[in-house]
């Protein structure tokens, strides 16, 4: 009897005609593939992905030194030397941040009391020369300065579940 | 206290039982609760509570339940009873604790992430125990206008919770009300009276009992947080005490020093001195690479270079002249082990003229001498004297933390005596008082053998100029206390050590300790006790042992030697004739430089008669001992790496008598060293041996000339504090002048703040005068260690003229 089914299934071509089922359900199914890079997936705001230093609308620079995300850091990827500014607040000399040591957990983000170091959400970022992946001070606030609108956007997206 | 009581346990007559969270403890009668359960580990959260500091209960942090007590009682200022029950952590002691802790935080500003105390902060931990995470607190906080009170220490005054550990530090420890609080209720305010600076020796202090961030550190101000800093144990070298020290770094670099914890020696205290000199570590006067001079021009070369050039240069002047022509001057805050390489160096090439004590005149005596300048007492026992004469000696600014022991002395009762050059400002009563120029005080002390001899039954049978003296009242006052009291020393300071007849004062001060059966202390430059038990002295050898006489300071720099080795040593700066060690080292035809800093025109002329430069490891970058003042041999490791090519002088100096073909220099490690010299873990001091005291010289002085006093202040004693930026800008650090009392200015015509020239027999300076009444009569007081009075030379006569 098993026999008899089998050599139907097969001669009536059952198992094609079904795959080719799901073949065409995808066929006329919304399509999930995009083209990147001429197209991206949405991006959610609590995204982690390259870090920025903000600043204040005023332009004045966030971050006061605390160290508490190079204290927090677990892959130990941050490096601050703190000094007294000329006007007598407390600021970095130094902040980088190797992204080859970052395992992007947004504990820095988490422990900022200013929300000064922050992950975006943009993520497509490489680097050509041995010891780009440590990125400066400098970088850092370029990069924040660059992303202003999108931080900030992202962060009020995020407000209510913080 | 409580650390005392720590260890001994007290007999049970004294003793009184109570039980603290249901525990029975041992306490002692009168005894505080809170000191009960720190002994017996029981935590109780406090503020203004500080075991060396007096109860004052005023921040109610340590409330605790006692049985039948209608209300919490602050476990500081309840004290115990027999059968008294203690609830540290019942509900309402807890309730009472977190009700304190939300009134303390109502005003304290949430600024944690810029605080400096942030990590090591006593608030900032208990609030985490005891606070809540929300404030009902809805009205404007209190905002107080932060002080300028000096270099050292920066101030949020806002932080303040007005625990006044910082008053009472300053009324019971340092001896001078600086701190106050001034105000009640919501005004009361921590400030200094007069909004003066804070100026004491050891103010540095408060920044540690500090339990906020109100007192933090001026020059470690936002450098680092505590919690990533490394520790390193190490010894402070400025002065004969040896205190222990923490060295904090990060990434290699020292950050800061606090005081490590040693009962015996600095209790948890440390000196201004110590605590701020590692800044001249990261300074930019650091000598970075060897240099030697060629053709006129110095260049900056390798080790092999710059030590083939040393040794060819020290041969040449061997071969030419003899060995007698080598000179070596060491620092006194060199180690233990550098200064037993570098005699040892010396003598291997034949020379006896090796010496470290710059700042000394006189060496008459040098084969009486003991082993090595000794306390005769430990550093604790200071505490328990109850007559100190103190001779030449200010050790309230020389050696802070034996002048804390010497007031404590005091403010029991002790009779605290002094035979001084200047009316130094103790921050005790003194018993009584001489002052007067150098000839003076070794008068004075004469007198006081005269009386002494007077009042025992013994024979006076003094030299002869001492049975004619007729003691003056103050000397037959210091006579009569000195036999009066039961415990009693005699402690001959810096200025006594550096006496024109210093040998002369010193068999005075021998004959006074053994008349009065008191013990004679010394209280010499940093490491001198490690120089002299190294044999690092021009007489003898490691360990006292016999050598043969070679030449001492003084006279290596009067009969100038054709070469010199200079190890860490400034000559201008840290010789105390300066311009005689100028005269000779110009005259010299080759001279090396062992040096940690740069010796720039502007600090030192070195530059332009050195020959080779040789960079030197400072106490921080080196391994060593330094011998204290009790004879404790203390061992310290590098705190952190070397600066660029600087290298420990142990291997220098192992390298250069390796290169001389001296024999018996293959050092592997310092304990080769150590094994060869022989070092115990405590040198047992030996005493003085009585010998002659030389009639006082009198010093003729012309007519409109005064006596010039040479006085080295606190922070230009070595290399290392004249570069340390923020103990240079304390007031204890004025810019040298020429400090006279108000009737010689009037005498010579002049107004303070008038420019002079002052010309001694070796040179001048152009100074301002200034008024200054603790200079006796007929003298001036123009400080040395500075290059503005380096050519002036030691004490002597001096015209001050206007110009």
């Amino acid at each position: 009897m098993n026999a008899l089914k089998r050599y139907l299934n097969s001669f009536l071509l059952v198992e094609l005609l079904r795959g080719l089922i799901v073949t065409g359900r995808h066929l006329f199914a919304r399509k999930i593939t995009i083209q990147y890079p001429d197209e991206h997936t949405p991006v959610s705001p609590r995204f982690r992905g390259l870090h920025a230093l903000r600043r204040y609308p005023n332009g004045e620079e966030r971050c006061i030194a605390c160290k508490l995300c190079e204290a927090v850091c677990p892959a130990a990827a941050i490096t601050i030397e703190s000094t007294q500014r000329a006007d007598g607040s407390r600021r970095t000399k130094r902040y980088e941040i190797d992204l080859f040591k970052c395992i992007y957990c947004g504990f820095c983000e988490e422990s900022c009391p200013v929300d000064s170091i922050v992950e975006t959400s943009f993520y497509e970022f490489h680097f050509e020369k041995k010891g780009d992946n440590v990125i400066t001070k400098e970088q850092l606030l370029a990069i924040g300065d660059r992303y202003e609108k999108r931080i900030a956007a992202d962060r009020v997206a995020d407000a209510k579940y913080r | 206290m409580s650390a005392n009581e720590k260890a001994v346990v007290p007999p049970a007559s004294d003793t009184v039982t109570i039980e603290v969270d249901g525990r029975k403890l041992q306490a002692k009668k009168g005894s505080m609760v809170i000191q009960a359960t720190d002994a017996a580990g029981i935590y109780i959260p406090r503020f203004c509570y500080h075991a060396k500091l007096p109860i004052a209960a005023n921040c109610r942090m340590c409330l605790v339940e006692v049985e039948k007590a209608p209300k919490p009682m602050p476990a500081c200022a309840t004290p115990v009873a027999e059968g008294m029950k203690v609830f540290t952590r019942s509900e309402k002691a807890r309730e009472s604790q977190k009700a304190v802790m939300e009134f303390l935080l109502l005003n304290h500003p949430l600024d944690c992430p810029i605080c400096d105390q942030g990590g090591e902060c006593p608030l900032q931990d208990q609030a985490l125990g005891y606070g809540k995470d929300d404030s009902r607190y809805d009205e404007a906080k209190r905002v107080v206008p932060d002080k300028d009170i000096g270099p050292l220490i920066a101030t949020f005054m806002t932080r303040c919770i007005h625990c006044t550990r910082c008053v009472r530090f300053g009324q019971e420890l340092a001896g001078v009300m600086e701190f106050g609080a001034l105000g009640r209720g919501e005004h009361t305010e921590i400030r200094t009276f007069l909004d003066r600076s804070v100026n004491s020796e050891i103010s540095g202090n408060v920044i540690d009992i500090c339990p906020v961030g109100a007192l933090t550190s001026k020059p470690f101000q936002y450098k680092a947080r505590p919690w990533e800093l490394d520790h390193h144990a190490s010894i402070a070298p400025h002065d004969c005490v040896g205190s222990n020290i923490d060295v904090q770094t990060l990434r290699g670099k020292v950050m800061r020093v606090l005081p490590r914890v040693n009962e015996s020696i600095n209790e948890c205290w440390l000196s201004d001195r110590d605590r701020f000199s590692y800044e001249a570590l990261n300074s930019e006067e650091r000598l970075r690479v060897p240099m030697i001079r060629r053709n006129g021009q110095w260049e900056e070369v390798d080790w092999r270079t710059a030590l083939d050039f040393t040794v060819q240069g020290l041969r040449n002047v061997v071969e030419r002249h003899g060995p007698d022509a080598l000179g070596a001057l060491a620092s006194p805050i060199a180690t233990l082990e550098e200064f037993y390489l570098l005699a040892k160096l010396v003598r291997a090439l034949g020379s006896n003229n090796v010496d470290h004590r710059l700042r000394q005149l006189d060496f008459s005596d040098d084969d009486r001498a003991p082993l090595y300048p000794a306390l005769g007492l430990t550093i604790p026992e200071l505490e328990t004297l109850d007559a100190v004469l103190l001779i030449g000696a200010n050790p309230r600014k020389d050696q802070p933390l034996l002048g804390l022991r010497l007031r404590k002395a005091a403010r029991r009762g002790a009779a605290v005596m002094a035979i001084n050059p200047l009316d130094y400002d103790f921050t005790h009563r003194l018993a009584a008082q001489v002052i007067g120029k150098p000839e003076e005080m070794y008068a004075a002390a004469a007198e006081v053998v005269k009386a002494l001899g007077q009042m025992g039954h013994t024979a006076v049978g003094e030299a002869s100029w001492i049975d004619a003296l007729s003691p003056r009242p103050e000397a037959e006052r210091i006579a009569q206390a000195l036999m009066q009291a039961n415990k009693k020393a005699v402690l001959l300071g810096p200025f006594a050590l550096g006496h024109p007849q210093a040998a002369g004062l010193r068999a005075a001060a021998q004959r006074i300790a053994a008349r009065a059966n008191a013990t004679l202390g010394v209280l010499a430059e940093g490491n001198s006790a490690g120089a002299w038990v190294a044999g690092c002295v021009p007489h003898r050898g490691p360990l006292g042992q016999p050598a043969d006489r070679g030449r001492d300071t003084v006279a290596m720099l009067n009969e100038p030697r054709k070469a010199y080795l200079l190890y860490g040593v400034d000559p201008e700066l840290d010789v105390l004739d300066g311009a005689l060690a100028a005269k000779a080292m110009e005259a010299a035809e080759f001279v090396v430089m062992a040096s940690s800093f740069k010796p720039s025109v502007y600090r030192s002329g070195a530059i332009g008669y050195a020959h080779v430069l040789l960079p030197l490891a400072p106490f921080a970058e080196t391994a060593g001992s330094f011998v204290n003042t009790e004879g404790r041999v203390q061992r310290f490791e590098a705190a952190v790496k070397l600066y660029g090519e600087a290298r420990p002088g142990w291997k220098i100096l192992r390298v250069l008598g390796d290169l001389l073909g001296a024999a018996g220099f293959q050092y592997g490690s310092l304990d080769e060293v150590r094994a060869e010299l022989g070092v115990p873990s405590l040198f047992k001091p030996t005493a003085l041996e009585a010998g002659g005291a030389a009639a006082p010289l009198h010093t003729p002085l012309a007519d409109g000339q005064l006596y010039r006093i040479a006085e080295v202040p606190l922070y230009a004693v070595d290399p290392l504090v004249r570069r340390a930026p923020a103990l240079q800008d304390t007031a204890d650090n004025p810019r040298p002048a020429a400090r006279m009392n108000a009737s010689d200015i009037k005498r010579l015509n002049l107004e303070p703040g008038a420019a002079v020239v002052v010309r001694t027999v070796m040179g001048e300076a152009r100074l301002q005068v200034q008024t200054d009444a603790r200079v006796p009569e007929g003298c001036v007081l123009i400080a040395a260690g500075y290059p503005e009075t380096a050519m002036l030379g030691a004490h002597g006569p001096a015209s001050v003229v206007r110009t």
